[in-house]
């Protein structure tokens, strides 16, 4: 009898069901974001300036870091954390600077995440002090897209990869404030056209500050650290970062 | 490539939405995803299906809205289209700008579900 009255059952298959649309409207890194801004927070109560440094690999960020760190550390309180993938090459490297190094080993993680940063300063001082550099895991294309609490994002680029990256990757200069060209001493070897470079950045973000250096022979590093000091003292003379911008845009007090 | 954890996390996401509305089950995800968030479509529709397998948003879809990017130009006051990710300038006038009103979104605007 159950067979009979089943039979005379619509298949449930033939009912139509529509789907209901529900809106949600969430960021999908809100839960990084969160983080960084913690820490943004935190740092900014420490009196911590931080700084962290984006580039392709190869194109230099360890031997200026190293070199940073040299030069400040007479003068400021400095540290760094340092993402790698595998190794611990650079955190020995710029450990010879004689600031506290600290390595993130992100394993097949291609970039750093705010939380591996609050991870890393656990148990640290912060108001001890005054900059902190945050050396991603060098690529291109990732960490464009993970705020790390950071008040400077610096990107890099050598005068050996080529004028056009800037064109390649315009994301990351996006979500940069300053572009940094290394290796200024191999300029001319590299026959390195600088005024490309700079209309190239020029082209994918307009108004960026551009730095020229080469840590081997010091080129340009005077002038970045009294850029680097005169942000730190003077809060108001920072570049409205990305950060801050699309900050602006959550709030819907920027333009119209 | 990133965009293996950011599935996840659109995963994840979804999944806690339809809990809090009493575990109904998701057809879809919508998503809204700007040019400059750093994700490439291809590969986040990609490592999607990975995401979500043994999940309860197994069998579910990932639907992409394109969001192109818009920039304040300072010389016409208005919002412009840019034309080209290489080239930041107002499309009317040329001026340069780097004020990005629009294009780094990266979110979960929608979910379909089953009701």
């Amino acid at each position: 009898m159950s067979s009979q009255s089943d039979a005379s059952r619509p298949a449930p298959a033939l009912v139509p069901r529509l789907p209901r649309l529900v809106e949600v409207r969430q960021n999908v890194l809100k839960h990084n974001d969160v983080v960084a801004r913690a820490l943004r927070e935190r740092f900014q109560r420490g009196g911590v300036f931080v700084v962290s440094l984006v580039s392709g690999p190869g194109s230099g960020k360890t031997t200026f870091l190293e070199k940073t760190l040299t030069l400040l550390r007479p003068r400021y309180r400095v540290a760094a954390l340092v993402g790698d993938l595998a190794t611990e090459n650079d955190a020995l490297r710029l450990a010879r600077s004689q600031a506290p190094v600290k390595q993130i080993t992100t394993g097949t993680l291609c970039h750093l995440e705010a939380a591996m940063i609050e991870n890393a300063v656990e148990g640290w001082d912060i108001g001890q002090l005054d900059f902190l550099f945050i050396e991603n895991v060098g690529n291109l294309v990732c960490p464009s897209s993970y705020d790390l609490g950071e008040n400077l994002r610096l990107v890099l680029i050598s005068v050996t990869e080529g004028e056009d990256k800037p064109l390649k990757y315009p994301t990351i200069f996006n979500s940069a404030d300053v572009a940094v060209i290394t290796k200024m001493d191999l300029a001319a070897a590299a026959e390195f056209d600088s005024t490309a470079a700079d209309r190239n950045i020029q082209a994918v973000r307009p108004g960026m500050r551009v730095l020229r250096v080469s840590a081997k022979t010091n080129e340009g590093m005077n002038d970045w650290l009294r850029f680097l000091s005169t942000l730190r003292d003077s809060p108001q003379a920072r570049p409205g970062g990305p950060y801050e911008r699309r900050q602006r845009i959550d709030n819907g007090d920027d333009h119209p | 490539m990133h965009e293996l954890s950011i599935a996840l996390s659109i995963v994840e996401l979804a999944q806690e939405e339809a809990e809090r509305r009493g575990g109904v089950r998701v057809d879809a995800v919508h998503l809204r995803l700007g040019p400059l968030a750093g994700v490439v479509k291809e590969a986040l529709l990609g490592s999607y299906d990975m995401a979500s397998a043994g999940t309860a948003m197994a069998g579910s879809r990932l639907i992409i809205e394109d969001v192109p990017i818009v920039v304040y130009c300072p010389r016409c006051q208005a919002q412009r289209p840019l034309s080209s990710m290489q080239w930041f300038c107002c499309p009317e006038c040329n001026t340069p700008t780097g004020e990005v009103v629009q294009g780094k979104e990266l979110e979960v605007v929608a979910l379909e579900i089953e009701e």
